[in-house]
């Protein structure tokens, strides 16, 4: 097969593809966006692939389930913190008697390039007690993928891949393999297994932890997981993961002697493995992208009592990414440095676009709030979040998806006014509906403004679930006041006009909602590239 | 052979394109590449930085390591700045001497050239005017690649086809201002 120069995402991609995928879901988040949009575009043009995004990882997650179900090999992609969002559906599913391989895919953002957190998803891998494999090159994240799906349909049950921002988004030669049938449509018989009632979920239950048994075989043998001993160099052992492995053979040379390593890319982590390493060192130093996964397992496992090092001692930080210079301390090796200038350099913190219609939104919002001696106003995430920042300095949370209507209401309840929250269409679309019904059952004196720019802009211009079109007609759905209901265009033109609008909905005690309807202008200049009408 | 190198500029500015018009030449040349991006919410006109790795061995880790780096790549002077750390001392700055000023607290330009100049290893090129005089505006990152290419490993029929590749979607005459600016680049 040719070569090809593939992202860590897309090599994930092509990986599933090739091992015979028929469907894959998801929700945009960087780093993981553009696993889908390599399915996306390959599945443009081929009958024998479905693919789509979703609403939310959640409902991602429960559609790639059903096509379990009936023996199809599926594919669902998430950030980090989306798992949070599809952790009911992910824990549950650990409990099923899973048909056709289903494989998640989590792409974690340790340093937090473009997140909220930095939340390791091994410990969801554990927690659900399934299998995740970690891959730290290209090459593997093609060849492990193929590894999940056979590894989900002999255990029956969901396997994550975990891959982190440099990974995701850093390319490199990929040798693709043959590319194998899809599965027929096969229901189970067992549809027992697919049923948690209590007690045929304790059974579930009961079986899945039996099974960690064949689990940790698989993983103490696979050759995903390498052990090698150096019996001639004792003073301290390595265990890497992820990338650490990387930076740890680029460093390694600089050692006087190669000491004794184990890699784990595969999880449970490999016991007898680790067991043999502990056994032939006085010291086990721990180089793991993300948190102290292993290092925290060695504590609570090992039999004997031995050093071990890494970010619970502080000899690699416990926060941001590994990278090649903050893992030489922990092997002992002196630190680098580079160039030096005397100028003091200023940041340049990334901004909306120049003509952005969220900025004319903000503009508005501000003058609003300057009628009122205190106000709060709420956000949500997405490239509007850059509003927190000066010039605009409009927005004061940002904590998760949907998230600023639920606290708009509770401040709201708790007898603060007036309250605004503001999210972005398809955060709204993602889990923004449920907190506006639970406004709109208590009539809550706020004001939500939908900054409706026609796209999931952040994350590259992705479609959003629902139109624009229909955004006005689900409000009204779900029992907003019609009068309340309004639509302002955000353009400087208009800020007067804009501003009378926010203002008399933040006055008015009860729930409105404001939708601030301007299309992205980067998907404008998509749109018109392509020659294309709205 | 190894050589790292790390390129810097304003998102927005093209920072990935040069970093893969670079790496596709080398590895036309048959060297291995790897290149790490950054997406999301950084490329909205901040400070944007890639890490471009090109060896005849195999390459373990997609960053660059400090004091490592034999080139920094700028698109924009008060960039070329940021990064110094990872330059190696016997390494070059290649920058364009264009300022995209879009911080209230951007200094003073002349203080950021002598800067830039004092680490006595810079190439400073008025990218803009040389690509303005290859009849191409866009051809800025094109005449960077030029100015840099006389440093990099990668022999320079490498990366005129490599920027044939880029181009050729956009016509003849793109792909040939596209050259021009390279070769005037390069001198």
């Amino acid at each position: 097969m040719d070569e090809m120069v593939l992202l860590g995402d897309e090599a994930l991609a092509l990986g599933a593809i090739d091992a015979g995928m028929s469907s894959a879901y998801g929700y945009p988040g960087t780093p993981s966006s553009e696993i889908m949009e390599y399915i996306l575009e390959y599945s443009s043009s081929s009958k024998d692939l479905f693919a789509t995004w979703s609403s939310n990882e959640k409902t991602a997650y429960e559609e790639a389930l059903g096509a379990s179900f009936v023996g199809k090999r599926v594919l669902v992609t998430m950030k980090h913190v989306g798992l949070n969002v599809a952790a009911d559906s992910f824990m549950n599913s650990a409990l099923c008697d899973i048909n056709g391989g289903l494989v998640i895919a989590v792409a974690d953002d340790p340093g937090m390039h473009s997140s909220q957190g930095e939340q390791d998803s091994r410990y969801y891998s554990a927690f659900a007690r399934i299998m995740c494999f970690e891959p730290r090159n290209q090459q593997e994240c093609y060849e492990m993928t193929r590894e999940a799906f056979d590894i989900s349909e002999k255990f029956h049950i969901p396997v994550m891949i975990r891959l982190v921002t440099r990974l995701a988004h850093s390319r490199a030669v990929v040798v693709p393999s043959e590319k194998r049938e899809a599965n027929e449509l096969h229901k189970s018989d067992n549809t027992a297994g697919w049923r948690l009632l209590p007690a045929l979920a304790r059974k579930n239950w009961a079986k899945l932890l039996e099974d960690q048994t064949d689990f940790e075989k698989y993983t103490n043998e696979s050759e995903y997981n390498p052990l090698s001993i150096n019996t001639d160099f004792t003073d301290f052992g390595v265990i890497t993961t992820g990338l650490g492995r990387n930076y740890y053979d680029e460093a390694k040379i600089e050692l006087p002697s190669l000491p004794s390593h184990l890699h784990i890319s595969a999880y449970p982590a490999p016991k007898d493995k680790i067991q043999k390493l502990a056994a032939s060192v006085k010291k086990i130093v721990v180089i793991e992208e993300g948190c102290t996964f292993i290092e925290d397992y060695l504590r609570g496992y090992l039999e004997q009592s031995i050093e071990i090092s890494g970010k619970r001692n502080g000899a690699i930080s416990l926060t941001g990414e590994l990278n090649p210079d903050n893992i030489r301390g922990a092997l002992g090796l002196p630190k680098r440095e580079g160039l030096k200038t005397e100028m003091a350099l200023p940041g340049r913190p990334p901004q909306l676009c120049k003509g952005c219609p969220h900025a004319d939104t903000y503009a508005a919002i501000n003058s609003a709030r300057e009628e009122f001696d205190n106000s709060i106003v709420t956000s949500d995430i997405g490239c509007y979040s850059l509003g927190a920042l000066p010039p605009h300095k409009a927005i004061e949370t940002i904590i998760c998806m949907g998230a600023s209507i639920g606290t708009a209401k509770g401040a709201a309840e708790a007898g603060f006014k007036p309250v605004v929250a503001v999210i972005g269409d398809s955060t709204f679309l993602h889990s923004g509906i449920s907190p506006l019904v639970d406004a709109v059952s208590c009539n809550t004196p706020m004001t939500v403004i939908i900054l409706d720019n026609g796209t999931v802009a952040m994350t590259g211009g992705q479609e959003t679930i629902l139109p624009s079109s229909r955004l006005k007609s689900l409000i009204e759905g779900i029992g907003i006041e019609p009068d309340h209901i309004k639509t302002i265009v955000p353009l400087k033109k208009n800020h007067t006009e804009n501003v009378d609008v926010i203002k008399t909905e933040m006055e008015y005690d009860g729930i409105s909602v404001v939708i601030s309807l301007r299309e992205c202008l980067e998907t404008a200049r998509k749109r018109k590239k392509a020659g294309g009408n709205k | 052979m190894k050589y790292d190198i790390i390129l810097a500029g304003v998102g927005g500015q093209g920072v990935l394109s040069v970093a893969a018009c670079i790496a596709t030449s080398a590895m036309l040349q048959g060297l291995n590449v790897r290149q790490s991006e950054v997406h999301g919410m950084a490329q909205r006109g901040g400070a944007v930085m890639s890490h471009l790795r090109i060896s005849d061995k195999e390459i373990p880790g997609d960053l660059v390591g400090r004091g490592n780096a034999d080139m920094i790549l700028s698109m924009e002077p008060l960039e070329s700045l940021r990064y110094l750390d990872y330059l190696n001392p016997e390494g070059k700055i290649v920058t364009s001497s264009e300022t995209v000023i879009n911080i209230p607290d951007y200094p003073d330009e002349s203080e950021i050239i002598e800067n830039v100049k004092a680490t006595g290893v810079s190439v400073i090129v008025d990218a803009k005017a040389i690509a303005r005089e290859s009849g191409n505006m866009k051809a800025a990152n094109i005449v960077i690649v030029g100015a840099a290419s006389s440093y990099l490993p990668v022999e320079q029929k490498y990366i005129e086809q490599a920027i044939k590749q880029m181009f050729s979607a956009k016509g003849e005459d793109v792909v040939e201002q596209n050259l021009k600016a390279f070769i005037s680049g390069r001198a």
